[in-house]
């Protein structure tokens, strides 16, 4: 790993890195967070659940495919077990039926854990706006990066991912965000009873 | 075939009380008294001269004005002859029982509950009427011109439907108890949102049950809220593996129904399309297909011919995989200049990867041993059950609507309807690769004739004027103005359409009130017939079969819970 990786990486503010060099400018060691490293690993390991339910599993499979092939971009480790995977991209239609099965599986994933929501339906419900279909998966599990079109064309999935790829790099992601307010919130408790 | 005034006179002669002949209409039309419903389905299937095999259909339409506001509508189809009616049983909404036809064809199983479960219509002796698509947690009947289109009932976690059979423990004599597993509805092997529950003696599955309608998008009820040429997009979207086809029927039963003809440029191209649609269809059902069984390879050879495929469509039409190209009356644009070459180049592309693809899996050990006698269903079952396309004629019933009832000019080629005898997965399978081959043959032939000429008729009281005429004249203006803001005029009635989807015979059944959108557009989906047999074909096989049998029956969710 060269220190440029990790210095395009703020990681939650500045002054938290150093880096000590010998007189040549050569480097002998940094420091970081932890977090920082990790997010680094996270974000180039995404193993994506694919929650394919209607048309856009189709232009999902094209995604995995080897004309796009996801895998040029680290993610392309399908996992079909909530339990083995951190991304879940919602691909389809998500209809009252199936909401609680979506919960269930967002639920099931290990932290930490990403949403795409892939195509109009999934984001908004796009044409269905209809007695049977969610009108956008955020009514039940928050979403990172929403993909539109119907269904979207691979490139567009591809431009998500990487997407998500610089939002996990710059915390932004909402498992992050929920991650470093649960932490100001302890440090500031902690200060309160100092 | 019969002809109308036969029909009509055997079923008179039949029964000349409690059944009443329709004048006029595209099929021969009969309103039937509900007590008579029973003897009357028996003899249209037994007598040799109506011989009435397959129950094509059976949907609700409510009147909301009528004294009996319902209507069930069967349609019924007999292949040996090739004649089609339609029976209406009118019911009120004080006492809306119809007495089942489960006990005539099978097929009428899940057709049924649909009915219930949209319009509230209870079918008397059905094993198990329960809501089918919209989940348990819902109230009132969605398909109710009354009931409001936006109107969600949340479901909640535990609130989901169980058999009931799934409950109770189940011991056999010798004190071993059977064990209930779920599949789905997020199993990678079911491509989509389908829920089987089985029950385990050990390996082997002794009772199952499918739950669908995981993606039930109201399609029916967003097309009475559409207007005519607004429902193209939502076709699409039915069997999203080979869109082209599903707007290619919609737009024909239409287009039946207004008396107008596409011109023979755009029905060319229409065919061209459609073919190539079901060469898609086909390439993803055989490769997830192969997926499933363990082989990745041949599905990453023949995707490579899917986006191909997709690269044409995307230059005629500008989407990829939804692509909304037909319009009623033809087509939305015409097909670009290097279209012609482009179709040659795939008609040399597609066979060797195809070759490649035979040569890793027809003859395979490991897949003949899995699929041979796996699936096994016979040609008067298949039937029974409402069987068409791909899947029947791999029973060894060759029906096919391109050959059997001719659209778009299929008379006038020259192919095959390529059939198996022995009904099971590797047979499917096997149907599945030669209706590829046969066409590309159609394709090859078609590309000949494709002439110059307009791809859109004149008839603009349901067709778009071309938009260079809406710049530069008035009355085209008009035209256009009109069809987008209040929708085609298309004349009061009724009209079963029914094309050859990929999966078997995609009916639409379309009502018009005269008014710019449709009163009611029924699909006839061929996997919804096709996978309530499913349930009944996994007795008797493991759980891994189960996954074989699923994905040659192709599951298309968009389609099975429109």
């Amino acid at each position: 790993m060269t220190p440029r990786d990790l210095s395009i990486s703020p990681g939650g503010g500045s002054g938290e890195r150093a880096a000590a060099r010998r007189p040549d400018g050569s480097q002998v060691f940094l420091t970081t967070k932890l977090d920082a490293l990790l997010d680094l690993a996270r974000r180039n390991s995404l193993w994506p659940f694919p929650f394919g339910t209607a048309c856009c599993a189709i232009e999902f499979m094209s995604v995995m495919m080897s004309h796009y092939d996801l895998s040029r971009f680290g993610a392309e480790v399908v996992r079909f077990s909530p339990r083995q995977s951190d991304l879940l991209i919602v691909a389809g239609t998500v209809t009252d039926k199936m909401a609680p099965v979506m919960v269930r599986i967002y639920e099931q994933m290990a932290e930490p854990k990403y949403v795409i929501s892939m195509g109009a339906c999934a984001c908004t419900g796009g044409f269905y706006r209809a007695y049977h279909v969610v009108q956008g998966i955020d009514e039940f599990i928050p979403v990172d990066v929403y993909v539109p079109g119907c269904p979207p064309t691979p490139e567009a999935l591809l431009k998500g991912v990487v997407h998500l790829q610089e939002m996990i790099q710059q915390g932004q992601t909402h498992y992050q965000r929920q991650a470093a307010a649960a932490r100001a919130a302890a440090r500031g408790g902690a200060d309160g009873q100092s | 075939m019969a002809s109308r005034e036969e029909i009509v006179a055997s079923i008179r002669q039949a029964f000349p009380e409690g059944v009443r002949p329709v004048e006029g209409g595209d099929l021969p039309t009969f309103v039937v008294d509900r007590a008579v419903l029973p003897r009357l389905a028996r003899h249209l299937k037994d007598d040799p001269g109506l011989d009435f095999k397959l129950l094509a259909d059976v949907c609700g339409v409510d009147h909301p004005g009528r004294e009996q506001r319902f209507e069930a509508v069967y349609h019924l189809y007999s292949l040996q002859h090739g004649h089609r009616i339609r029976l209406k049983v009118p019911v009120g909404e004080d006492d809306p029982v119809v007495p089942s036809v489960f006990g005539v064809w099978k097929g009428a199983d899940w057709f049924e509950r649909e009915a219930f479960d949209m319009l509230g219509i209870r079918f008397d002796g059905h094993p198990n009427l329960k809501r089918i698509l919209c989940h348990p947690a819902f109230q009132g009947h969605a398909l109710r011109k009354d009931y409001d289109p936006g109107q969600r009932w949340l479901l909640r976690e535990g609130e989901q439907d169980e058999p009931l059979w799934a409950r109770q423990p189940q011991e056999d004599d010798d004190h071993f108890e059977t064990q209930v597993l779920n599949l789905g509805p997020s199993h990678p092997a079911t491509h989509g949102t389908l829920r089987t529950v089985v029950r385990l003696d050990g390996e082997v599955i002794t009772q199952a049950e499918v739950e669908i309608g995981y993606l039930h998008r109201c399609f029916e009820k967003m097309s009475e809220r559409h207007t005519w040429n607004q429902v193209i997009p939502y076709t699409d979207r039915l069997n999203y593996c080979s869109p082209m086809i599903n707007g290619v029927g919609y737009c024909l039963a239409v287009e039946k129904l207004a008396g107008v003809e596409a011109p023979p440029r755009a029905q060319l191209i229409r065919l061209i399309l459609s073919e190539l649609s079901r060469i898609m269809d086909h390439i993803v059902c055989i490769g997830a297909n192969l997926n499933d069984l363990g082989a990745m390879t041949p599905f990453l050879y023949m995707y490579k011919a899917r986006e191909e495929i997709y690269s044409v469509l995307e230059a005629c039409a500008g989407g990829r995989l939804t692509i909304s190209y037909v319009r009623i009356g033809g087509l939305a644009n015409d097909v670009p200049a290097d279209f012609v070459p482009a179709v040659r180049w795939l008609l040399q592309r597609i066979p060797p990867l195809m070759n490649d693809m035979e040569k890793l899996i027809t003859r395979n050990r490991i897949f003949r041993d899995r699929t041979e006698g796996v699936g096994k269903i016979s040609a008067a079952e298949a039937l029974d059950w409402g069987w068409t396309g791909p899947c029947l004629r791999a029973s060894g019933i060759p029906y096919d609507v391109r050959k059997a009832h001719p659209y778009l000019g299929y008379e006038t080629f020259d192919f095959k309807v390529p059939i198996a005898t022995t009904g099971d997965t590797f047979a499917r399978y096997i149907v599945r690769v030669e209706e590829v081959r046969q066409s590309l043959r159609i394709i090859e032939q078609a590309l000949e004739r494709l002439e110059p000429g307009p791809i859109i008729c004149d008839e603009h009281h349901v067709a778009l004027p071309p938009k260079e005429l809406v710049y530069t004249e008035m009355e085209a203006l008009i035209w256009h103005f009109k069809l987008i803001m209040e929708g085609a005029r298309i004349p009061a009635g009724e009209v079963y359409g029914f094309t050859e989807g990929a999966n078997g015979e995609l009916g639409f059944y379309i009502i018009s009130d005269g008014g710019g959108k449709p009163y009611r557009v029924r699909v006839r989906p061929p996997c919804f017939a096709i996978f309530q047999a499913y349930p009944h074909m996994l007795v008797g096989h493991m759980v891994p079969d189960s996954v074989a049998i699923l994905g040659s029956l192709n599951i298309i969710a968009g389609e099975l819970d429109r």
